[in-house]
């Protein structure tokens, strides 16, 4: 017969408050196997953990239920505990008698009470035909792939290749250096793109660690962490394939396409233009010596309208979240077109402006005051041709009239959004994105930087837009993760996944498909399917599909299951 | 920025384009009741030009000059001289003034300083009520003030005079 400890956490008031702990105690001092029961104010705290520590070692515990929290919250803690007294840590299990119990039932002691014991009996039941179970270990191969040569994947892939490690970077377009290339000059010092994006370029295509692949794509990814197998092709040669430990996903943004904007004339009038595409115009003219001129007809530019928010925050029709960066760029471009034209207007039309970067509300207050730019609260609503100039209807919020106003370029900062292509890189890499097709972090505080697949991250734009302080930020972020996973020499990890009775496959194949992770094959050979336990994340999704059983979960079997629903149908399920 | 803003800002020493819109300025005006636009509205109104709006508006009139806007305001732009300055425009373009006891009492306070190199309000506010033939409004707090002895029967003269004067004389 098993001996089994129950630990009965008070959690202060929390559960003590609603729930008669002592009751609990004795009512399971009375179960035949349990060698030991207590409780205690905070099993969580040193104390408390001492308490199962000593319990285990004085009552001989050969498994333990700690009833307690959600185990979201404590179950390593105790695991930990359980493994440093030699208790293997996946015979310790967690009853969760906080969230499920005490603080849904304030107010009825009674029911509580033969909730918690009923929650504790049913985890009883689980643990009785819990394994001892040893962690899965994983070889680590030390290289990184970055997707992306944008201003993050170049700055992922410099930190790594300068701790050591060789660093596979690739690029779909001929030159590295992605949207900073087209830049003119930065907020809020304006240091001119070149000057920030050359060297960096210098450095990555002479380090000895890298290796860049210009006009490439990755074609496929197969594996897992620390042994992804991806291959890459560069045009016109055979794909190459290579074995990679990490992957940085860095594909960075495009502008929403002018011509989705109807009503402001783009596509339709030439000096309707992007954001992106006037930083050109503004080099062009400030390294040609003279003032910025039409994209229609050359003649230099007097009046411009700046529309911000051209797309963002407009879940209606475009895009429902804010860009981020439009406020700055826009108030800097309004800047640099005022200093290389003194006698010119510079007309901004913004909802709010959001400065939302060091040094950058001092910068942007700066320029209007400086460069006496117009900021008109409102969105414009028309722009159209009026003989050779654009006239626009808008609204001043601030006085409630509606005016109209008139211009040589209207500049619409674009909407940021995801470069194309990220649907492919998206399922490659396993790595999901949200609605607007950024990519998603797996905790947007705590894990900001990790995809929803183990051992591919995420830098720069792609995962939401960023300025480049905080691509190079997120980038430098990555590359310190990379390397901590690449402390190690091997990987270990949680052996809680499926596992298949050969005895009982059929090699049917229902499981391949339906496996989200990619863990599964059938292997002829041996006629029987396979799990790759690297790979899975114990979902269960096989077990369900698989019609002959053979399909299980280890510790969460279906008997462990079916016995924890019986506690609490007191038997009545029929079998 | 638009030459009315220009003519504003250089006439009251304010600098306009630190507005921001955070409305500071008319959340603490006592008087902004009395107003047609608040006071937020009005350097918004300045920015875009709309001088004849303002110019014959109340609220440049309304204004008491208490500058509880300025000592508030995050960006350090006073109201009160803006609203000089709108007077004064107003003034020198020969505009209906829709506040004349307004004008009045401005008129008599200047005259009384003029004469006296400081104002002595007992032949102020006869010059005042004189000119708006409003002789009983505020008559229980004048004669508690000059109970109190707060209202002196004569005039008080300072040394300074001529520099006063040199000032008024700069002025119109």
């Amino acid at each position: 017969m098993a001996r089994i400890g129950v630990f009965i956490c008070w959690c202060g008031s929390n559960i003590a408050g609603t729930v008669d702990v002592d009751r609990l105690v004795e009512m399971l001092r009375r179960v035949p196997d349990v060698a030991h029961a207590e409780n205690y104010m905070y099993m969580c705290s040193d104390p408390g953990q001492d308490r199962v520590k000593t319990g285990i070692r004085e009552h001989r515990l050969d498994r333990v239920v700690v009833a307690s929290c959600s185990p979201r919250m404590h179950e390593t803690t105790f695991r930990r505990a359980a493994a440093s007294v030699g208790l293997n840590p996946y015979l310790v299990e967690i009853a969760n008698i906080r969230e499920q119990c005490s603080w849904v039932h304030q107010g009825d002691k009674e029911a509580a009470t033969r909730k918690a014991f009923n929650i504790i009996q049913a985890t009883l039941e689980k643990v009785r035909r819990n394994a001892a179970l040893e962690a899965i270990r994983v070889p680590l191969t030390k290289r990184a792939l970055v997707v992306g040569a944008g201003i993050a994947g170049i700055t992922a892939a410099l930190e790594l290749a300068d701790a050591g490690f060789e660093t596979l970077v690739v690029e779909r377009q001929p030159e590295p250096g992605g949207n900073v290339r087209r830049l003119y000059k930065t907020f809020p010092f304006h240091e001119d793109a070149r000057d920030i994006l050359g060297p960096r370029v210098e450095a990555l295509r002479n380090h000895p660690k890298v290796r860049l692949f210009t006009s490439s794509r990755v074609t496929a990814v197969e594996g897992y962490v620390g042994n992804f197998r991806v291959e890459i092709a560069t045009e016109d040669s055979v794909p190459v394939e290579e074995t990679v430990g990490a992957i940085v996903v860095a594909t960075g943004y495009r502008l929403y396409p002018v011509e989705r904007m109807g009503e402001y004339g783009a596509g339709q009038f030439p000096d309707v233009i992007d954001a992106l595409r006037f930083e050109e115009l503004l080099r062009e003219a400030a390294e040609g010596g003279r003032p910025v001129t039409r994209p229609s007809d050359g003649r230099p530019v007097r009046d411009v309208v700046f529309i911000q928010c051209s797309g963002s925050r407009d879940p209606e029709n475009h895009k429902p979240y804010c860009s981020r960066v439009c406020c700055l760029y826009t108030n800097k471009q309004a800047r640099l077109f005022r200093d290389l034209t003194p006698e010119g207007r510079a007309v901004v039309s913004f909802m709010d402006v959001r400065t939302d970067c060091k040094l950058t509300e001092e910068y942007c207050q700066r320029n209007i005051e400086e460069a006496d730019l117009v900021y008109v609260r409102g969105r414009v609503s028309r722009v159209w041709q009026e003989g050779d100039r654009l006239r626009l209807w808008t609204a001043d919020t601030l006085t409630g009239e509606k005016i109209e106003l008139d211009a040589d370029l209207v500049v619409l900062a674009q909407a940021v959004e995801p470069a194309p292509g990220f649907e492919e890189v998206s399922s490659l890499m396993r790595a999901g994105v949200d609605q607007n097709g950024f990519f998603q972090e797996s905790h947007i505080k705590l894990r900001p930087v990790e995809s929803s697949t183990r051992g591919v991250y995420l830098a720069g734009a792609g995962q939401y837009p960023k300025d480049i302080t905080d691509s190079v930020a997120q980038a430098m972020a990555t590359a310190s993760k990379i390397q901590s996973l690449f402390a190690a020499e091997e990987l270990s990890q949680d052996p809680l996944v499926a596992a298949v009775d050969p005895d009982r496959c059929s090699a049917c194949g229902l499981c391949v498909p339906i496996c989200p992770y990619g863990a599964r094959e059938v292997d002829r050979a041996v006629g029987h399917s396979r799990v790759n336990e690297a790979l899975c994340q114990g979902c269960g999704a096989c077990v369900a599909v698989c019609p002959n059983k053979a399909c299980r979960l280890k510790n969460d079997s279906p008997e462990q299951v079916i016995g924890e629903i019986e506690v609490f149908t007191a038997g009545r399920l029929e079998s | 920025m638009h030459p009315f803003a220009t003519e504003v800002q250089e006439l009251s020493g304010q600098n306009l384009s630190r507005c921001y819109q955070c409305k500071k300025c008319t959340a603490g005006c006592p008087t902004v009741s009395w107003y047609e636009w608040p006071n937020h509205g009005v350097v918004r109104m300045i920015q875009r030009g709309m001088r004849d709006a303002l110019l014959g508006s109340k609220t440049i009139w309304m204004c008491v000059g208490c500058d509880t806007c300025g000592t508030r305001c995050p960006n350090g732009i006073y109201l009160g001289p803006i609203m000089d300055a709108l007077r004064s425009l107003a003034r020198r373009e020969g505009r209906r003034v829709p506040e004349p006891a307004v004008l009045a009492f401005h008129e008599a306070f200047l005259a009384s300083a003029r004469r006296f190199g400081r104002v002595h309000e007992a032949t102020m506010l006869a010059a005042y009520k004189l000119k708006t033939r409003d002789f009983l409004t505020d008559l229980g707090v004048g004669l508690k003030l000059f109970a109190k002895g707060k209202i002196p029967v004569l005039p008080k003269g300072i040394q300074g005079k001529a520099e006063i004067e040199k000032i008024f004389r700069l002025g119109s």
